[in-house]
């Protein structure tokens, strides 16, 4: 029988192997709606060094991913947007020069991740031509206009958080915690998900994640 | 005695411009004014890049949702057909032409309709989120400036932007304190002007040749 259900986050992390230092991360989540903080915090107690965070924001406050980089495991962080009310902690990091940034449009991202989980290892767009996020990348014209290349984005592992998940890993989101959490989901070796509530079966149509896309899932008090 | 628009008359001149049953999306800031004008009967719909269609205003005090946020981590609600995607899928709507309006703030704006409205000389951290995927996607990009000029009293509309760019080419439209202004392949065409400034004074506040319609309109602070 599959069942992809473990009990603790502590559990889920411990016994992925993809987690090892200088790994790299998909980390859902936008704002504070959808962010895997509990994941994180059981990612953050394993240890490890050099890992490399994809994510849209750099962490507010001082849970879930701003817990990470505070205790240095983080040397690299992949954003669209890293300034938010309170990211102090990657702030304080990235001024101290102990932490590199790659600024990519926010649209960008997304679609690196999505052609990261769909097989395609880059695609042309007309975001960032012309601007110094585009600075000494190939180019190309097409019918008359001028396009990017950008190289897809895949991840050792994933950090996602859902709403449900059964035990075949089907997961649905709530309002906009959905964000990143079902591209990024598609584009990791090992996708980890953390759901507010177990169910015993996902009603079909309302399946956002099918459990194709997630290798272990734990509930977590929401 | 000449009044400049407030940015509250500039929002409800922008939204009186919006079609009824528009695609739009509103950047952060002073742009967020226009969903508080949206005119009596006319129907349009918000768009978020975190995943909303049918964004609604904000909750009733004590009845914020944390999973229902927009694109600046504020509560929001959503209206009645509104709908939630993930992020690919909103930057699919955003890059693939899906979006009929996007309405920014801007640093400067060039003759030519180059936009700088992300990076700032001297800024401690770079951030970018969905502003290059807009200028780049949307079918209209329009952009507000509370002030005609920058507080130090250097014009924000300019013949070369020296900031660094969100796009090339992309502006549409710039609705000031001061003016409505066109970017046509001839240049900048004003095709509104705040009672009791002269063409002069408006282009002297300007850093790039002006043309005025021949019906121009005239703009009345509310």
């Amino acid at each position: 029988m599959i069942d992809k259900r473990y009990r603790s986050a502590a559990e889920i992390v411990a016994q992925c192997p993809s987690l090892q230092d200088g790994a790299t991360l998909l980390v859902g989540g936008f704002g504070d709606a959808g962010v895997p903080h509990q994941l994180l915090l059981a990612v953050r107690d394993l240890g490890l060094h050099d890992l490399t965070i994809i994510s849209n924001n750099a962490g507010s406050g001082d849970g879930g991913l701003a817990a990470l980089l505070q205790a240095g495991a983080v040397t690299r962080v992949v954003c669209s947007f890293p300034r938010s009310a309170g990211s102090v902690v990657f702030e304080e990091l990235y001024a101290a020069g102990r932490i590199t940034l790659e600024i990519v449009p926010q649209g960008t991202l997304a679609e690196r991740i999505r052609a990261g989980g769909a097989g395609i290892p880059a695609f042309y767009t007309p975001t960032a031509y012309g601007t110094p996020l585009a600075e000494g990348r190939e180019t190309r014209e097409f019918d008359g206009r001028h396009y990017v290349m950008e190289r897809a984005l895949r991840a050792d592992v994933a950090l996602i958080h859902a709403c449900t998940g059964d035990r075949w890993g089907n997961l649905t989101y709530a309002a906009t915690a959905r964000n990143f959490n079902p591209v990024m989901a598609t584009a990791a070796t090992s996708t980890l998900a953390e759901v507010r509530q177990l169910v015993e079966h996902t009603p079909p149509e309302t399946i956002i994640t099918p459990g194709i896309f997630v290798t272990r899932l734990v509930a977590v008090a929401a | 005695m000449m009044t400049p628009l407030s940015t509250q008359d500039i929002a409800r001149r922008v939204a009186a411009d919006i079609a009824e049953g528009a695609y739009v999306n509103l950047g952060i800031g002073l742009p967020m004014l226009v969903a508080d004008h949206i005119p009596p009967a006319r129907e349009f719909v918000l768009h978020s890049e975190n995943g909303v269609l049918g964004m609604g205003p904000a909750p009733l005090p004590g009845a914020a949702n944390p999973d229902l946020i927009n694109a600046g981590k504020q509560p929001v609600t959503l209206l009645p057909g509104g709908s939630f995607f993930h992020h690919a899928d909103s930057f699919a709507m955003i890059r693939g032409g899906h979006i009929d309006v996007s309405i920014l703030g801007a640093y400067q704006i060039a003759a030519n309709g180059d936009l700088a409205n992300w990076a700032l000389p001297g800024a401690k951290l770079p951030a970018v989120g969905g502003a290059m995927d807009l200028v780049a996607g949307a079918k209209q990009v329009w952009v507000m400036l509370a002030a005609h000029v920058a507080k130090d009293g250097q014009p924000r509309v300019v013949e070369r932007c020296d900031l660094p760019l969100t796009g090339l080419a992309c502006v549409d439209r710039i609705y000031s304190d001061l003016a409505v202004i066109e970017v046509t392949p001839k240049g900048l065409l004003v095709t509104d002007l705040l009672a009791g400034l002269t063409p002069e004074a408006l282009q002297a506040k300007t850093g790039a040749a002006l043309r005025f319609a021949q019906n121009c309109r005239v703009l009345r602070a509310a």
